[in-house]
């Protein structure tokens, strides 16, 4: 590949349709950092953080009278949510912006971010809080400080309630003694590490990041008090505009003491400033740099370009257009030859955004999603999708991505994959690419031949 | 694989109509119907009816000409392929026509080009936007015919003014072989690719999938299509696709499964059309024909005339129509193709134009803007 080409594949979701390549693949690089669009039109029709944390405790209440219900027109309403129709629109929502978008780079960016700080809808009960976890709590952090990013994306309802933090106590806290003295809790000095280890872990100090058990402890004690605006907040309760809360009375009191620092005692911003040294930790700055080359150029990224990336971070006290400028800037990131393997996601995304054709707001893409092993905000597991294409990229997955491609271009109608092929890879279509389309027995086939070609496989 | 990939391939499908069965409101004004079955990837029209009584036959088709010894004979001189077991039957019954040696004005050999032409009745690739036998429907003052195309998406050749529908069964689709045989050639020389590819044509081959299967999938094809245009509120215009058919090496096997699987399909076209048969045209047709003599691979490569079936009860069938040009080396079309002495053009708006009673040279200026077209005579019963 070439710069544009890199600019468009390696860092966006690849050329739109009828929109040939040009311009200086650095710059359009920097200007779509300054023209990113937090909330575009077809994300503002969803329910804020706040509203869906409402919805949440209204759906558990309305399911509970489903039994005995009488009015089939509410039961089907419901039954259509619990199937999950909303999120489907969402998911929609999420690739027709990207697919549409005029900064596809700082799309890639947001959600490398949402699998940075990854909530699973697979649970049931972050299940509709997942949309809004990425669209108003990370989308517009993204190009700000890392610190004020891990403030709004860790403490989320979403994330609160998907690593159990959201009913967790202090073990000291005054609405702890209060169960144990009513008989309803056992007391002890347990307290729920979930959240805490998953920061310092995943979204911090990274795995070898210098933390031992005893700080998380003493992180999951700062965190305690941090939960969801229910239908009946203790007294004293602070509630946060986007639905998450800190009920004081279950705080655990006193200072903490966390990667060598104290923190006194002031409640909700204990927790806050733990996590603002965390964020421009030095073991911080390496493990995003890390993740940032990895994502974007190798699956084993050049040392060179972590040190980039980190030293970028460490500098700047971790501003993150900072970075993104580091890894634009870098020799390391413009290597010709196409090195990661798209995810289906990029895949997808980059089938609509390149052909044009608009995207289902129904089951069947998220279906899709799901056969290709990566289902839209359902990771496996909170250290989010890996993104070593051995986890995925295996002969099934092929196998369908061909089944796929075959289904599209019967859909493509009167598109011409010769000039597809030209407009998309104007300078590295292969001729066993080329010769395969020219060969093709029909325009369809020709489509299907290009959106598995190794160039579209690879970015 | 036949019509696997047109009818079966609807799980990308969500924003069409198809995934939704087909709303057909308004009332049909005429009993006749009309099926147009495009074949993609150019059929060798040799093998389907093969010019036996031709003395350069045996010697300039070797393997291709072995297997028509028993086969069921069209006339002294041709001999259908012997997969083609319903059409020969309807052959005899009077309810086949085939014309040979026949083309579109197309004379290159792109398959995308040609496909282009034949279905938007263009006189060069890519000059109209809509296709023949949309136009032909578009009689003034009559509300046209209900047309459906039996696909994901309409086809060039159903394209245009006439509203179309088009409905395809959502199951999860799967490549046909052809294109999968494609694939491994694409990944040939991607190191990653293709042991990626090998190993999961490997599993494919242990869950089975066999020509069984694509059997199955054209007799459910043909029921699906003749219920589409069953009673008042079916379609009476209906557009079939079959890809492939571009044989380029072993073109025995890959024929063999092929023509079983479309001979299924009519026949299941006819059992399902009952009494409504006897209404029925059928025109049949493939882009280009095939060379003549194999290639070393043991399969023909992109040639220029090629045959045409027309099927039903409407036809004058019973007859092999053409002015044939003889298969020695001196009579072929720049040394290596069938030449084409007949127009598709001429066939197709005798055949429309007949079925619904337009007036032929009419329905020849719509469907065929700009061009000379002498429409057909007598191809339709009475």
């Amino acid at each position: 590949m070439n710069g544009i080409e890199i600019a468009h594949h390696r860092f966006g979701y690849g050329p739109r349709a009828n929109a040939p390549l040009g311009g200086d693949p650095r710059q359009l690089l920097r200007a779509q950092l300054d023209n990113f669009d937090p909330m575009p039109t077809p994300l503002k029709s969803f329910s804020s953080s706040a509203r869906a944390v409402e919805e949440y405790f209204e759906h558990r209440r309305k399911l509970g009278q489903l039994r005995g219900m009488q009015d089939a027109e509410e039961k089907t309403r419901l039954a259509r949510r619990a199937r999950g129709d909303v999120r489907a629109q969402q998911v929609a929502a999420r690739a027709e912006v990207a697919a549409r978008s005029d900064t596809p780079f700082a799309e890639r960016l947001v959600h490398f971010w949402t699998n940075h700080f990854a909530v699973s809808a697979a649970n049931n009960k972050v299940r509709d809080l997942t949309a809004s976890h990425e669209f108003e709590r990370i989308r517009p952090r993204i190009m700000g400080s890392f610190a004020d990013l891990l403030e709004s994306a860790a403490l989320t309802p979403a994330m609160l309630v998907y690593l159990d933090q959201f009913n967790a106590f202090g073990p000291a806290s005054v609405a702890m003694q209060r169960r144990v003295a009513r008989g309803r809790a056992k007391g002890g000095s347990q307290v729920n590490e979930n959240l805490a280890r998953e920061i310092l872990e995943l979204h911090t100090l990274g795995v070898n990041g210098g933390y031992d058990q005893a700080d998380i402890i003493e992180l999951a004690k700062a965190l305690t008090g941090w939960s969801i605006k229910t239908n009946s907040n203790p007294r004293g309760a602070q509630l946060f505009g986007d639905g998450s809360a800190f009920f004081a009375v279950r705080h655990e009191p006193g200072a903490r003491q966390v990667m060598g620092r104290r923190y006194s005692a002031d409640g909700a911003d204990q927790a806050r400033r733990i996590l603002r040294d965390l964020a421009t930790h030095p073991a911080t700055a390496k493990h995003i740099a890390t993740k940032l080359a990895r994502h974007f150029t190798a699956d084993m990224p050049a040392p060179s370009l972590i040190a980039i990336l980190e030293q970028a971070f460490l500098t700047s006290g971790g501003d993150l257009p900072t970075v993104y400028q580091a890894l634009i800037g870098a020799r390391e990131s413009w290597v010709s030859r196409p090195r990661k393997f798209r995810t289906p996601w990029e895949w997808l995304i980059a089938i609509h955004r390149g052909t044009g054709a608009t995207i289902p707001a129904r089951r069947q893409f998220t279906n899709l999603l799901r056969d290709f092993g990566q289902p839209a905000w359902e990771p496996p597991s909170p250290a989010g999708f890996d993104d070593i294409a051995s986890a995925w990229a295996g002969p099934d997955a092929l196998m369908r991505r061909v089944n796929a491609a075959n289904a599209y271009s019967n859909r493509a109608g009167n598109m011409d994959a010769r000039a597809l092929a030209q407009q998309w890879f104007p300078h590295s279509l292969s001729n066993a690419t080329s010769t395969a389309i020219a060969r093709a027995e029909s325009p369809q086939q020709g489509i299907a031949l290009l959106l598995v070609s190794p160039e579209m496989m690879r970015r | 694989m036949i019509q696997r990939r047109t009818l079966l391939g609807g799980a990308m499908a969500a924003t069409l109509t198809a995934l939704a069965p087909p709303a057909l409101g308004r009332s049909a004004p005429t009993d006749k119907r009309l099926v147009f079955i495009m074949l993609r990837g150019a059929v060798d029209g040799l093998s389907i009816l093969a010019p036996i009584g031709d003395p350069a036959f045996a010697s300039q088709r070797g393997e291709l000409g072995e297997d028509y010894g028993s086969a069921p004979r069209a006339g002294h001189d041709f001999a259908f392929h012997p997969e083609l077991k319903n059409l020969a039957a309807l052959y005899a019954k009077g309810d086949c026509l085939a014309h040979h040696a026949i083309a579109s004005n197309y004379r290159e050999r792109s398959h995308f080009d040609a496909q282009n032409v034949l279905e938007s009745g263009g006189t060069r690739p890519y000059e109209l936007r809509s296709g023949w036998l949309n136009r032909a429907l578009a009689v003034d003052d009559q509300a046209p015919p209900t047309a459906m195309a039996l696909a994901t998406s309409i086809p060039l050749a159903l394209r245009g003014p006439t509203p179309v529908s088009s409905y395809a069964p959502s199951h999860v689709p799967e490549a046909s072989e052809d294109l999968m045989r494609r694939v491994s050639m694409l990944y040939a020389g991607d190191e990653q690719l293709h042991g990626l590819w090998e190993s999961a044509l490997e599993t494919r081959e242990l869950t089975g999938d066999d020509a069984t299967k694509d059997l199955r999938n054209a007799e459910k094809s043909g029921q699906l299509a003749a219920s589409l245009m069953r009673g008042d509120a079916g379609a009476r215009v209906l557009m079939i696709e079959i890809n492939g058919w571009d044989s380029h090496s072993r073109q025995v096997g890959q024929l063999n499964r092929m023509l079983r699987s479309y001979d299924a399909l009519i026949g299941a076209l006819q059992t399902g059309l009952g009494s409504d048969w006897a209404n029925t045209l059928i025109i049949s047709a493939t882009e280009f024909g095939r060379t003549v003599k194999p290639n070393p691979s043991r399969g023909t490569d992109h040639g220029t005339a090629g045959a045409a079936l027309l099927m039903g009860g409407s036809v004058n069938g019973g007859q092999v129509l053409g002015d044939w040009p003889g298969l020695a080396d001196s009579q072929l079309y720049e040394g290596r193709d069938l030449k084409p002495t007949a127009s598709l053009e001429s066939l197709f708006a005798g055949a429309v134009a007949d079925q619904f009673a337009m007036v032929p040279s009419k329905a020849a200026q719509r469907m065929f803007p700009g061009q000379a077209v002498t429409p057909m005579q007598d191809l339709l019963k009475g």
